[in-house]
């Protein structure tokens, strides 16, 4: 018998050539390999929140193996001994046995839970990442209305997903909800009965707030998300200003492999993080709250952090109650503003703001480099206020608590929130306006007349001045490019890099700077290894 | 080695066309050629141990190489923790209430191993590199965008919309119905008539009609159905108490559950006055709701719906704790503080032939959160 000799060398592009034959990948794939990322910790922040939502997805996955979303009434008969006996839907028991009786389950819904509360962490705070860095200017607006509602879909993902385990925290906030659906005029009836079938609350809510949360919610997150990444991908990644990088290039590091192995290591991270949280932080402890009651009710019942600034909101909201004498006569409920009027300004306002800043700076061009959040004051300013305004939104939220914990009147707090809301807001617009000019003008300051060297002389007429270090070498006024000025001495390699070396030095540090006058501006001297010394005395024996 | 000869920005003569098979080019020119037809320009390509084995890089390998076998260990130590660990819920024992936490824990500082391996071994271990990118923004050139109108344009006049009107007509006004075809089943099922038995407007309170036409009142029970005499509540104390109907207690009635007070006799004689004055928004009779010292209001606020359960005894004040609104039990509980605009609905009471309290009537006031079509 003959055999045939296989040339293990060519395998691979054998093989490849086989594939591409029938596929026809080879170029784009060779545009993926080759795809050049810029880099910075800020545009990691994004990431976390698709890693989160991924870690949402695989615990999710697990959960449903063992959640029964079904409002019949049982009588519990699990390992948890105190709520032996009691009568509860099925939703809670076997949300008590996904916690009890099932191995591993507790950690899996904890990791579930503060999967979904960094989520929402990430999605905010990589917004205002976006947001003060004007990376949502043209081309990109359409990718910051997606992400804008990306926020309230996660919110309604997050609002179904704590509802559906039917303890009493839970059925408390489907009853607010039903309240605000029953606030709307006109439909609200119809609306809330509708979605209840019937009055609140039913005996279906719970089945159709499941299949929005783990069918319809998630179906919407995966789609949009993936328009967003695909977005990001198709008009390429903004960069900082910077030496060689314009509107026009891309500079950083090829995808492969540097930067996708710093992604992936990066997802492990998040997935890690979110694991220690879900094992060793106690999460939404349902079998403490008991099945829901409509009776039933504890103080501090707060939501979820991204609902509170809507609880903080109806807290905060007068008793200001519209009555149409027609008819019988109609009324808007208080509750309608804070609930429903809010959230639909907000979705406005930041689906606009980009088209409105631009109109308003007469701006069409398209916008590839980042901005400091010094240089612009006033949307600086205007982010400012908005946190401003959701910080007293969210501290309002838990009002009651902070009212217990530290003895001050619960209807002080509302007032302070109240006042609070209406001029804290402006007030935080002045004091960032005023900071971002102050650092543009220290900016400024340091390329006009050079840092600051802490050096401090005397002339002789008696005078007394510090000693700037100028940037350029003939004392020429820089001009500002849009990036950090070095203000401090080792910034400009003065002091020479920091030392290698976690426990131990692993180099012999550089010459610390000398003659004060003389600061030394020339690059720091050659790195050696300690070892290097050691090994060349060793050779020499 | 080769990878060094473009580094550090020095322009190292590239042939236009490379030749994949030439033994002269370097890998490296050849992954540079590639990158430059995709408008990919190494600019820096620099190793960061040039000297292969340099004590750094050693180390840095060891310690990549040791987070890997750490994690491996973490991942053992989480399987068999989560096979051999008491994991059963039980108070007495102290070893079960860490097999979550362990849990955690191993899965967390294994999967944080490899993350930490992983990124020294890109950030530390890999060459680094600059590399610039054309970025091709504002789409397409002019000729291809007119090209793709003028296509999208002919197609629309081929159509002949234009030319046969009746067609553009018919398909809109016969397709119409087809969409609200395809609505229908869809939303139809879904709604639901909030007005159907009266039921924003009934409760379990409502005396109960039984088949000879007479009726029976319901009497105020305990969350276990045993009703109650005016003797089991002290003064100044409270009680949550649901009607006494097959399932007044569970959550079908949902808009039932009462909070009965016992109010003391001075108390009780400025609730009965305020009674009488009534809270000037409505023009009901409140004359007669309460029996002897003792009240009761409909828990459920007319806010958002939680249960107003905070009694305030000193103050006659109920709290509800979801948003804090504050109603007077001795002024008809009418809201003074917070969100809520509409006083709680008051039970009117009675005593039946037994001794047991009951509910003269239903509400008489819309019970719950407000709606528009609340008269």
């Amino acid at each position: 018998m003959k055999r045939r000799k296989v040339d293990l060398k060519a395998l691979p592009a054998k093989a490849g050539n086989e594939v591409e034959d029938r596929l026809g990948v080879a170029t784009p794939l060779r545009g993926i390999l080759n795809k050049v990322f810029p880099d910075h910790w800020s545009f990691l922040l994004g990431e976390i929140a698709l890693f989160s939502f991924i870690v949402l997805l695989l615990t999710g996955t697990f959960l449903t193996f063992f959640f029964e979303p079904s409002m019949k009434e049982v009588i519990y008969d699990g390992s948890y001994t105190p709520l032996r006996g009691v009568h509860m839907s099925a939703a809670y028991a076997s949300t008590l046995d996904i916690s009890f009786d099932v191995r591993g389950g507790l950690v899996m819904r904890q990791m579930h839970h503060w999967a979904a509360l960094v989520f929402m962490a990430a999605i905010v705070v990589h917004m205002l990442r976006i947001f003060f860095t004007g990376a949502f200017r043209k081309p990109r607006e359409l990718n910051w209305i997606i992400g804008s509602l990306l926020f309230w879909i996660g919110f309604l993902a997050g609002f179904t997903g704590y509802s559906i385990p039917d303890d009493g925290l839970s059925g408390t906030g489907l009853r607010i909800a039903s309240a605000i659906m029953l606030s709307i005029p006109v439909i609200g009836t119809w609306v809330t009965s509708s979605i209840f079938n019937g009055e609140f609350p039913g005996d279906i809510i719970i089945s159709r707030f499941f299949i929005a949360h783990v069918l319809l919610i998630p179906a919407l997150l995966v789609a949009l998300i993936s328009v967003h990444v695909g977005l990001v991908f198709k008009q390429k990644h903004t960069q900082w200003p910077g030496p060689g990088r314009t509107n026009t290039n891309v500079v950083g590091e090829r995808m492969f492999p540097r930067y996708a192995i710093k992604q992936a290591g990066f997802f492990l991270a998040v997935f890690g993080v979110i694991a220690v949280l879900g094992g060793v932080l106690q999460i939404n402890p349902i079998w403490l709250f008991g099945p829901y009651e409509a009776a039933v009710v504890s103080a501090a019942s707060q939501p979820d952090w991204y609902v509170m600034f809507l609880d903080g909101s109806t807290r905060l909201m007068p008793a200001w109650e519209i009555n149409i004498p027609i008819g019988n006569g109609y009324v808007i409920p208080p509750i309608f503003w804070p609930t429903v009027v809010l959230p639909g300004i907000l979705v406005m306002l930041s689906t606009a703001y980009p088209f409105v800043e631009a109109r308003m700076n007469r701006d069409n061009k398209i916008h590839n480099l980042l901005q400091r959040p010094r240089d612009v004051p006033q949307r600086t300013a205007v982010g400012a206020m908005a946190i401003a305004f959701f910080l007293v939104l969210v501290l309002s939220g838990g009002n009651d608590v902070i009212a217990d914990k530290f003895h001050i009147s619960l209807n002080a707090m509302t007032w302070a929130g109240r006042i609070g809301l209406l001029i804290l807001p402006p007030i935080a617009y002045y004091v960032t306006y005023r900071i971002c000019l102050g650092l543009q003008q220290h900016d400024r300051e340091v390329l006009a007349h050079g840092v600051e060297t802490g050096i401090i002389r005397r002339a002789p007429d008696g005078r007394f001045y510090e000693v700037h270090q100028p940037l350029s070498e003939d004392h020429e006024e820089l001009e500002y490019v849009g990036w950090v000025v070095p203000k401090k001495m080792n910034r400009l390699g003065a002091l020479g890099p920091a030392i290698k070396g976690f426990f131990r030095p692993l180099e012999r540090p550089a010459e610390a700077p000398v003659s004060p006058g003389h600061p030394p501006v020339e690059p720091a001297p050659e790195r050696r290894e300690i070892t290097a010394e050691r090994r060349e005395i060793e050779s020499k024996k | 080695m080769s990878l060094q000869n473009g580094s550090n920005g020095t322009q190292h003569r590239v042939p236009a066309e490379i030749d994949y098979d030439d033994p002269r080019t370097t890998r490296f020119e050849k992954v540079r050629a590639a990158a430059r037809e995709d408008g990919v320009e190494i600019v820096h390509y620099e190793p960061q141990f040039p000297p292969k084995g340099s004590r750094v890089e050693r180390r840095l390998t060891r310690t990549v190489s040791s987070l890997f076998l750490l994690s491996g260990l973490f991942a053992t130590a989480f399987v068999v923790i989560y096979i051999v660990w008491p994991w059963q819920w039980d108070p007495g024992d102290t070893w079960e209430r860490f097999y979550t936490p362990l849990l955690g824990l191993t899965l967390g500082l294994s999967l944080l191993c490899i993350a930490i391996g992983v990124l020294s071994w890109g950030k530390k271990l890999l060459p680094r590199e600059v590399s610039i990118q054309d970025r091709h923004d504002g789409g397409a050139p002019e000729s291809d965008r007119r090209a793709v109108g003028t296509t999208l344009g002919y197609m629309v006049d081929e159509l002949g919309v234009k030319r046969r009107p009746l067609l553009g007509l018919s398909l809109a006004a016969g397709l119409a119905p087809v969409a609200a075809l395809a609505a229908a089943p869809l939303i139809g099922g879904l709604i639901k008539n909030p007005h159907a038995n009266n039921q924003m407007f009934v409760t379990g309170w409502a005396p109960i009609k039984g088949a000879d036409g007479s009726t029976r009142l319901v009497r105020l029970t305990r969350e276990d159905g045993t009703p109650i005499r005016p003797a089991d509540v002290s003064t100044g104390g409270q009680m949550t108490v649901f009607p006494g109907i097959p399932g007044g207690a569970s959550n079908a009635h949902a808009d039932s559950p009462t909070l009965l007070i016992h109010l003391r006799p001075d108390d009780a004689q400025v609730a009965r006055a305020n009674n009488l004055k009534g809270t000037g928004k409505d023009d009901l009779d409140r004359s007669g709701y309460m029996y002897g010292d003792f009240i009761a209001y409909s828990k459920i606020c007319t806010h958002a719906g939680c249960p107003a359960s905070l009694y305030e005894q000193q103050t006659n004040r109920l709290l509800c704790p979801c948003h804090q609104s504050q109603f007077l039990i001795t002024d008809n509980a009418k809201p003074i503080f917070g969100p809520a605009s509409r006083a709680l609905p008051q039970l009117p009471l009675g005593v039946d032939e037994e001794g047991y309290l009951v509910a003269k009537s239903d509400f008489q006031a819309t019970v719950g959160p407000d709606f528009w079509e609340r008269p």
